[in-house]
């Protein structure tokens, strides 16, 4: 009974996982080897991805928006987390989380929807631009790149303000003690202490981050105007008219490959017991 | 343990009950665009019958598919879908036929019955439902119609920035063809060099592709003069606000748009759901629909009880010359239509 103790206990686990990771995964990849119509499995549909220079340039367009996203986010991301972690008053600290998270509270499509006003011709800044006299023209913000990754910004400087705040907190002042009583000035003992010691914060972010953004569909189609694709984009015109689920599997399967290497690539920083 | 059991059991009966729910008799199951979903036009039905019809939007024919091949068999009773598309659905083993004598095919605008896409086998297992016209929507205001009788006007300079184009690929690239001279029902991958230069030359105008809601509100704003793809769908509704929107058919003509509604073979309720076609293509149903909030358009029924001030700004009265010089949408291959949406993904693509 005892040795069955742990297989109960992990069981269910174990199970949610196979049920609805494992077989979904090979299903899909099952499916990425079909053709839409005719003969057998075939690796047709990657073919197509890696011949067609529209469909590689999606996986261009994503990385380089998302790679573009992930360090501005966290370039605005860490002084804000600093100003909370180290400025604000430790009573004051759990209010001004709540308000730096606030715009999480509201629908993802809204906000998007929102910086597309804001972003118009006749948005807010467009208007304030040529209203004080600094332009003579609208700038043409909505619907370009620009666009996808203000709001993509937006949204994740707010994840990445939590994951370094946290890691800002955990973070003993006896450290910061310590460099100064050898010598070390503000700027080196950031450098030389606590940015490597914040990293795994930054690191779980900037990989949330990354993710989270590469396989979004809703910002760049609406922020975006469509005037590019991207990834999850060229995913959902496989499936939109004519139901290419076999072509769209492959296209997701390349992408969770990207997401695997970038996983990998940065997994010895992803120490996520220290967030 | 005794708790493991009872929860055990619970869940057992939980999912038993599910499975073996029946289908509400009081309720209509529709998968449908967005235009069936105005409580306006849903109403009447429900009172009349004293039923709730559920309804479930999707956009995209290969999505509606997929969302009735992950439900079970009799979840829907009805399905709005492209005319062109409705072989696929009877090819599935979809849809059942339905009988002709009680639907008022004579009163439907004769160009609209496409009885080479809604009957397979001489059975009738759809009925075109509402139709309109891809073509150029403008404002007004903004852009002399007289500038717009050719579809090559698109592609000069001085239109740079200031155009929109419908994110569907069938429709505007049928407008391509018309731009160089082929007919749409004739489209071979042979066309498609052309087709793709003209988009090509549209892409380098356009502010944006956007789906419906997006290219409306491009045009609305003000952040585009003209919509490629455009036609009453976006400027009907959007009249009594905005006067200035409005669309022109080229002298090369335009897309006709439609769209269709079935019975799935498997309902529960089919003499409902058969209730629920004829209402729809009432007069008073294809007043309703044709004027829907989410998009108006021309009703396929000729007798639609719709108002003259709807009518003129439907141009009810324009029709037999629109008809006359709109082609039909393309209904390619398998083949062609991938070649087809891979010229499309290079335009969505070009800089």
């Amino acid at each position: 009974m005892s040795r069955l103790v742990p297989w109960l206990t992990v069981g269910p686990a174990v199970l949610w996982t196979l049920l609805f990771f494992i077989l979904p995964l090979v299903l899909m990849a099952w499916t990425s080897l079909q053709p839409l119509q005719g003969d057998g499995p075939g690796l047709g549909n990657y073919v197509a991805f890696f011949t067609n220079p529209s469909y590689w340039r999606a996986l261009v367009n994503s990385l380089e928006v998302t790679a573009l996203v992930t360090v501005l986010a966290v370039l605005l991301a860490y002084p804000f987390a600093w100003v909370l972690a180290e400025q604000v008053p430790e009573r004051w600290q759990r209010l001004a989380l709540v308000l730096a998270i606030l715009p999480f509270w509201t629908s993802y499509l809204v906000r998007s929807y929102s910086w597309l006003l804001v972003l118009a011709e006749q948005g807010v800044v467009n208007g304030a631009l040529v209203g004080a006299g600094l332009l003579s023209e609208p700038l043409r913000l909505a619907n370009t790149r620009a666009a996808t990754v203000i709001g993509f910004v937006h949204f994740f400087v707010m994840l990445l303000t939590l994951t370094i705040f946290a890691s800002l907190k955990q973070l003993s002042p006896s450290y910061r003690k310590a460099a100064a009583d050898l010598g070390a000035g503000p700027l080196r003992t950031f450098v030389y202490i606590v940015l490597p010691l914040t990293l795994p914060g930054i690191m779980v972010g900037a990989f949330l981050t990354f993710v989270l953004a590469i396989g979004d569909y809703v910002t760049p189609q609406i922020l975006g105007g469509n005037t590019e694709l991207l990834m999850p984009q060229l995913i959902m015109l496989q499936i939109g008219r004519r139901g290419d689920f076999p072509l769209a599997s492959a296209l997701s399967l390349i992408l969770m490959l990207v997401v695997t290497v970038a996983y990998l690539g940065c997994a010895r920083w992803l120490r996520l017991e220290r967030v | 343990m005794r708790t493991a059991r009872r929860l055990a059991c619970a869940l057992t009966l939980t999912a038993a009950a599910l499975a073996c729910h029946p289908a509400g008799a009081d309720e209509l199951n529709a998968l449908i665009w967005c235009d069936h979903a105005d409580p306006a036009l849903l109403q009447p039905f429900e009172e009349a019958h004293g039923v709730r019809v559920n309804v479930k939007e999707y956009e995209g024919t290969g999505a509606g598919l997929a969302i009735v091949e992950q439900s079970r068999p009799g979840d829907w009773d009805v399905m709005v879908i492209d005319s062109i598309d409705v072989r696929r659905g009877v090819e599935r083993g979809l849809f059942a036929p339905l009988p002709e004598d009680r639907l008022p095919l004579a009163d439907l605008f004769p160009e609209v019955r496409f009885d080479e896409h809604t009957t397979v086998a001489g059975k009738r297992y759809a009925i075109t439902e509402k139709f309109g016209y891809n073509t150029v929507g403008f404002n007004r205001t903004k852009v002399d119609p007289a500038e717009l009788r050719s579809l090559k006007a698109l592609l000069e300079p001085k239109y740079r920035g200031r155009l929109a184009i419908y994110d569907y690929y069938l429709p505007v690239m049928g407008m391509a063809a018309l731009a160089v001279g082929k007919r749409t029902s004739e489209l071979s991958a042979d066309d498609l060099p052309a087709i793709r230069d003209v988009l090509l030359g549209m892409k380098a105008n356009a502010r944006l592709v956007g789906e419906v809601a997006a290219s409306q509100t491009a045009l609305a704003t003000g952040e585009v003069d003209i919509l490629v793809g455009g036609g009453e769908w976006v400027t009907a509704g959007l009249a009594r606000e905005n006067p200035a929107l409005d669309f022109v058919i080229p002298d090369e003509g335009a897309v006709l748009w439609s769209q269709s509604l079935a019975m799935f073979a498997d309902s529960p309720r089919p003499e409902l759901a058969l209730e629920f076609i004829r209402y729809v293509m009432s007069p008073e149903g294809q007043a309703r629909l044709a004027t829907s909030s989410c998009y108006w358009g021309m009703p396929a029924n000729r007798q639609a009880a719709l108002t003259d001030e709807e009518k003129r700004i439907l141009r009810f009265a324009e029709q037999p010359a629109f008809l006359a010089r709109a082609q039909p949408y393309p209904a390619p291959d398998e083949a062609l239509d991938r070649q087809m949406q891979d010229v499309w993904t290079e335009m969505l693509q070009a800089r």
